[in-house]
């Protein structure tokens, strides 16, 4: 078996695509939050390589040219960006107001359970950029002088995270404009939450790609003033 | 050849964005440099929809999967987390429900009192 998942260039994509649909059904069928599909394909992939005994290393070879498409994928954000943009433009308020509070509430959640927890200073700034694109966050990471490996798997995990529970979240604290659910997939959990925004529809699409870029950029500019705080 | 072209164009933004991403010294990635040329183009109309658009809508349809490999590395950044997983999974779940419900409720409060303010008017 495992010989075969090590010469193969696809069959470690093929079973995580495999998981990923195995996910969609689940999810049409169950309706919970916890058969999201790219946890489900995450956690399947995970257990068939150790089960296997593969390294990751020889999985990612393969599955390398997935992650390889998401910068032109990114880029392509713009098109439901420009598409909703007479929308956006009416709503700049609002817009910028989300954003906002988004970036100022993910840095001082941050701030105040790392000092409730007692996390060291380089603990508490490995965590700062935890909200924004993986690519940004790891510059702030290392800019203030974090673990760069934990700040990519934070991210990565607030951003399942996000996309698992977003659909709840807006039911619990009845977000009901899509304008709104849009921009707080985006702050809340980058792009892999605007990928559940943009299933929901073009308009929450939209406000998640820009709340991408414009969070990260945000969090630049204000992480390194936070930074100094603990 | 639509879908090439469309691709040969994406792909090219990709590469300026790129360029931005070495030359400009911020943190900040090829993909979100890419992001904003191609809206610029889009909002300028040096680039028409029709010339992205499929290809476009094809990339965004699969973009949950790209981020699979990101999400199987986990396996090994399980020994670096391992020491601080209480504290980061306590900090990661608690933000992450925060900044959600803060920026939706603040942008849904500026809708709405626009919206209000509006059928004032009429």
């Amino acid at each position: 078996m495992n010989t075969i998942l090590e010469n193969s260039a696809y069959g470690g994509v093929a079973i995580s695509l495999m998981a990923y649909m195995l996910g969609t059904v689940l999810k049409k069928k169950f309706r919970l939050a916890i058969f999201n599909p790219l946890l489900i394909s995450i956690l399947v992939t995970i257990a068939v390589l150790v089960a296997a005994d593969v390294d990751y290393a020889v999985y990612e070879r393969g599955a390398g040219y997935l992650s390889w498409l998401l910068t032109p994928a990114t880029v392509c954000l713009a098109i439901p960006l420009y598409e909703q943009w007479e929308l956006l433009k009416k709503n700049r308020a609002a817009v910028v107001c989300g954003i906002l509070t988004g970036v100022i509430t993910s840095l001082s959640t941050v701030l105040v359970l790392a000092w409730l927890l007692g996390l060291k200073h380089r603990e508490y700034v490995t965590l700062l950029p935890k909200s924004i694109t993986t690519a940004i966050g790891m510059g702030v990471s290392e800019e203030l002088g974090g673990y760069v490996t934990i700040t990519v798997a934070v991210i990565i995990i607030t951003g399942v995270l996000g996309n698992m529970i977003g659909g709840v979240l807006c039911r619990l604290f009845q977000i009901s404009e899509p304008a709104a659910k849009g921009l707080a997939f985006g702050a809340s959990s980058h792009a892999i939450g605007t990928t559940r925004a943009m299933e929901l529809g073009e308009v929450e699409g939209a406000m998640s790609s820009l709340a991408i870029a414009a969070t990260g950029i945000a969090t630049v500019v204000f992480a390194s003033a936070f930074a100094n705080l603990l | 050849m639509k879908y090439l072209k469309q691709f040969l164009l994406i792909l090219s933004i990709s590469f300026v964005g790129e360029l931005g991403n070495r030359w400009i010294p911020l943190p900040v990635p090829a993909s979100i440099y890419g992001m904003v040329i191609l809206f610029v183009l889009l909002l300028s109309g040096v680039i028409k929809p029709d010339m992205v658009r499929e290809t476009g809508k094809f990339l965004i349809a699969i973009m949950p999967v790209m981020f699979i490999p990101a999400g199987v590395g986990l396996m090994d950044s399980w020994a670096v987390l391992k020491p601080l997983l209480v504290p980061v999974s306590v900090i990661t779940f608690v933000s992450t429900v925060t900044v959600f419900a803060a920026t939706g409720r603040s942008a849904q409060w500026m809708i709405r009192r626009k919206k209000r303010a509006e059928e004032a008017e009429q």
